[in-house]
């Protein structure tokens, strides 16, 4: 741990967004910002992967990861949002500790 | 301390100090922009680790796609004023211990492990050899990930639309 940037430096900073998407999906009621929450740590990994490209042994299939987590992320938001949405139509609400039904 | 140096501290705070506000924000509307400025502080790290292609893949799929999806939740699913959104917390304290665990195991293993570093290769374009993997050693997820968008597409369509015409038809 120097002061000069290397591969640490990115590590953790790629740490501490985890942690603090990983404290939003905990806490948080609202189904929305739980997935910002899930956005956070997608992006934590994809920051991991593309240091490892840069400083470590892995060549550009990081890089190739990187590009499918965020096209999952795309699918995911898309689908979650859809869900999302017919849950308030059904139930009113989109606090995830209130939505314990299966059906109505 | 060279300007790489400095560019990498201001773009790391830039980017932690937001996802704080993403995290801790009261209302639901700070954290949308609040996220607009993590995406934008990644895509800044992707440059300074010579990842152009993917730098701009973020901004134009996290900020022009999936940030605008989640404003579109937040407007639909909302009202942004209203007090309950605003205290919608639960389980702070296991929150705070289980995250503070999590952070301080990783950033120990981050900093403790010694990492087999290659001497860094000089800056190159990454579209072209990006495009060559995805088209040879990658293509078999590559074509399910485009069969899987699709499915996404219809499927979201599909679940967003029921409610109407599915208690039409029975």
């Amino acid at each position: 741990m120097t002061l000069h940037v290397g591969l640490c430096h990115f590590l953790i900073v790629s740490a501490i967004l985890f942690a603090l998407g990983i404290y939003g999906v905990i806490t948080r009621k609202n189904a929305i910002m739980v997935l910002m929450g899930i956005e956070l740590i997608l992006n934590s990994a994809n920051i991991n992967f593309i240091a490892f490209t840069r400083f470590g042994l892995m060549d550009l299939t990081g890089q190739v990861v990187a590009i499918f987590v965020i096209i999952l992320a795309a699918a995911e938001a898309a689908i979650l949002l859809a869900i999302v949405l017919n849950i308030f139509q059904q139930l009113n609400t989109v606090n995830v500790d209130e939505v314990d039904k299966l059906k109505n | 301390m060279n300007f790489y140096d400095i560019a990498f501290y201001v773009f790391a705070a830039v980017t932690i100090v937001s996802a704080i506000g993403v995290v801790f924000s009261r209302s639901i509307v700070y954290a949308a922009f609040a996220l607009l400025f993590t995406f934008f502080g990644v895509a800044a790290i992707y440059v300074l680790l010579a990842a152009d292609f993917i730098a701009v893949t973020q901004i134009l799929l996290y900020v022009g796609g999936i940030l605008v999806l989640i404003v579109f939740g937040v407007m639909l699913t909302s009202r942004a004023y209203s007090v309950e959104i605003k205290r919608g917390v639960l389980q702070v304290v296991p929150a705070v211990i289980i995250v503070g665990v999590i952070a301080g195991t990783l950033i120990g293993i981050f900093t403790t492990t010694p990492w087999p570093i290659s001497n860094m290769a000089p800056y190159q374009e990454t579209a072209r050899p990006i495009g060559a993997l995805l088209m040879t050693q990658f293509v078999l997820p590559f074509e399910l990930a485009s069969v899987l968008l699709l499915v996404a597409l219809i499927g979201a369509v599909i679940i967003a639309r029921r409610e109407k015409g599915g208690k039409a038809q029975q």
